[in-house]
């Protein structure tokens, strides 16, 4: 088993899944030639030829709109978005077409199709490159979002998206992309949208994360773990939506505490959504008001002073300690 | 190091059949009896079912919709050119074209009454989108699917419209660029009937074509007069021999004029005078369509009179199973918001059922 980072798994899974279905393609600024911004799509090119791996003229629209028509003609558009914060010039087609076109034909038309981002902040990066946008594309019916959070489920979530019959933004949290490694099999591993994680088990709290959160809560978890002998069950979304709302609240139940970790900024955001399912199905087992920790309701800052933006794990111990002190 | 011209453009017009049904015999296509009677007896069904619809929906047995009546000789030429696994892609006001590629009668009438199933075909793999009422968005599927049947390796083209208003938005010149830059196998075809609701084509843009601004994109550009239904032939027979020949994609501009409102919601006389209306009317289609027809020798009154029973009588019998109730599901939506399981939604599906019959049962205890 290889060692991967998340790059390097992205990139796996693309290329398993292109030799796999001649239906899949990839197109998008920059990720032909280049190999992507990022590399993910590094050596598709030479692999799969320019029909299959396409540098698409500078146009976000442009690029899901294409994507669109391909999928309605039978192939598996994989396409990119550079950057998460270019991604509001495909809006328009992503909701008037993409996410209606199966429900407006009652699945005459349907529209296989992926799109990737990198997402999220961390990364010293040049302004409308930090943010976190997942609530965005979740809100909207007929879209499916996927925040993987280690190099080993990136991998087996993209396949899975690739396969899937309906519209994915895959949304990829850019700093941990190269953050650390983990063991990915060789051998094809997919895993199921829309069911979240129960990365550990725990009795006194539950804590919940998704995508390069995930970083911070573990730590903050472990920290707390040591220093108090709390025991903490810890729940990797992985998709926010469909959100498995269940595995929360069936977590919730058992400990009575909530704590949700999220990068974005608070209000209708995925932390607000989790809660609200917490309070329809195990209101009375809370022992302790649930706990948002997020970013907060301003325009993403610069890197100057992003650090203090993005929740650390400092601050998940102290959310978390205030939550078992209620 | 002189300043030179370096590319040089020019955009052609083409007309064929004038509007007093004078043909250049130069141009003329050589089309058989036949199918120019064909021709034109879709021209007569489609101004036939959108007279009706427009009576339909003033007496409130249909819901808003954008009337077609005027620009029957360029959606109907262009499907009758395409082959059956050529991708149609309209905007919405391709009304003829739709019921040539198969569409019944009864799908627009639905459509516009407010039921998704309108969209829905009876064919297989119909190659056709429904109405896309976002303006410009379908010039990008276009340059998609003519893309994925070129991968394919099918003698598939795309063939897709689009309105005057419509070459304003960002989508147009995005997808035209791609389709031009993929040497797509895609015809492009703008409906310029001079209105975009309220805002006539000089203060849409002040190009003095709408064809040249597919000049931008590098690909060949042409305006044809979208009332002659000959002139329509030729561009798009030309047209989808060069896409398959793997030429790639062409932009028409077709000349027309929306006679009507807007949609049913729109009052004309707001913004425009009845004098220009008046004016456009005498440059419509149908009219010297059928005086080429009889001049040909293939057409009189009694033959003209036959079809107009023709045409009536199946839109006739379209309106009444149009309201024949259907009894389609209150709870549709929730089946084909995706293709997999949504545990999340199957809940508000079942929450909505049970509203629903709190709601009979009061109706009930009430009646």
């Amino acid at each position: 088993m290889a060692k991967l980072n998340m790059v390097q798994a992205i990139n796996m899974a693309l290329k398993q899944e292109m030799a796999k279905d001649n239906r899949v393609i990839v197109l998008g600024e920059d990720v032909a030639q280049d190999g992507g911004v990022f590399r993910l799509t590094d050596g598709l090119l030479d692999d799969f030829g320019k029909e299959r791996v396409i540098d698409t003229p500078l146009a976000e629209s442009g690029i899901i709109g294409t994507s669109i028509g391909m999928a309605m003609a039978g192939l598996r558009p994989v396409c990119e978005m550079q950057f998460s914060g270019f991604s509001y010039l495909m809006m328009g087609q992503f909701e008037a077409h993409a996410t209606r076109m199966r429900s407006r034909t009652h699945g005459q038309i349907t529209l296989p199709l992926v799109v990737r981002m990198p997402y999220g902040g961390g990364v010293r990066a040049l302004e409308h490159h930090s943010e976190s946008r997942e609530a965005t594309y979740a809100h909207l019916p007929g879209s499916k979002v996927i925040t993987p959070s280690s190099p080993r489920n990136a991998r087996a979530l993209l396949i899975a998206a690739i396969r899937d019959p309906d519209p994915v933004v895959f949304m990829e949290p850019k700093h941990s992309y190269r953050a650390f490694r983990e063991e990915v099999p060789e051998e094809e591993e997919v895993m199921p949208i829309g069911v979240a994680q129960v990365v550990q088990e725990g009795t006194d709290l539950t804590l919940v994360s998704w995508g390069a959160m995930m970083r911070p809560a573990l730590k903050a978890a472990a920290e707390v773990e040591k220093k108090r002998g709390t025991s903490i069950e810890i729940i990797d979304m992985l998709t926010i939506s469909p959100l498995d709302g269940d595995t929360v609240c069936r977590s919730v139940q058992k400990t009575g505490r909530c704590v949700i970790v999220q990068e974005a900024p608070r209000s209708y955001g995925v932390s607000s959504e989790i809660t609200a399912r917490i309070n329809d199905k195990s209101l009375m087992y809370l022992e302790a008001p649930v706990k948002r920790l997020t970013g907060y309701d301003v325009v993403t800052p610069y890197f100057g002073r992003e650090k203090n933006y993005i929740p650390s794990a400092s601050r998940v111990v102290r959310g978390i300690e205030e939550t078992l002190d209620f | 190091m002189p300043k030179k011209e370096i590319a040089k453009f020019s955009i052609s017009h083409l007309q064929i059949l004038d509007e007093k049904a004078k043909v250049d015999t130069k141009l003329e296509p050589d089309l058989s009896e036949e199918y120019l009677v064909n021709m034109y007896r879709w021209m007569r069904l489609a101004r036939e079912l959108d007279e009706r619809m427009l009576k339909l929906q003033r007496q409130g047995r249909l819901g808003t919709f954008p009337p077609n009546t005027g620009q029957e000789a360029i959606s109907i030429p262009a499907a009758l050119a395409m082959q059956d696994n050529d991708w149609f892609l309209g905007a919405f006001r391709e009304l003829g074209g739709r019921l040539v590629r198969g569409e019944p009668l009864t799908s627009t009438l639905h459509y516009y009454n407010g039921w998704e199933e309108g969209n829905i075909l009876p064919m297989d793999n119909p190659r056709m989108t429904p109405t896309s009422v976002v303006i410009g968005c379908q010039i990008q599927h276009a340059a998609g699917t003519a893309y994925a049947s070129r991968y394919k390796g099918e003698d598939a083209a795309t063939v897709c419209f689009i309105g005057d208003g419509g070459t304003s938005e960002g989508d147009f010149y995005e997808g035209l660029n791609f389709a031009a830059v993929w040497k797509a196998p895609v015809v492009y075809i703008c409906q310029n009937n001079q209105w975009a609701i309220s805002v006539p084509r000089e203060v849409q843009t002040i190009t003095e074509t709408i064809a040249q601004k597919g000049i931008a994109a590098g690909m060949p550009c042409l305006q044809v007069d979208g009332n002659d239904p000959l002139a329509v032939h030729v561009a798009v027979t030309e047209a989808l021999e060069r896409a398959r020949k793997g030429e790639g994609p062409t932009f028409i501009e077709a000349v027309t004029y929306r006679l009507m409102m807007h949609t049913t919601a729109d009052d004309p006389k707001k913004y425009r005078s009845e004098a220009e209306e008046k004016d456009a009317w005498t440059r419509e289609p149908m009219i010297r369509t059928k005086q080429y027809l009889i001049n040909k020798g293939y057409w009189d009154e009694a033959k003209e009179e036959a079809l107009l029973a023709e045409v009536k009588a199946q839109v006739e019998d379209a309106v009444k199973e149009f309201e024949t109730p259907h009894g389609w599901k209150e709870d549709e939506p929730f089946r084909h918001v995706y293709g997999t399981e949504h545990p999340y939604i199957t809940e508000q599906h079942q929450e909505f059922l049970r509203e629903i019959q709190a709601d009979l049962a009061k109706e009930a205890d009430h009646g």
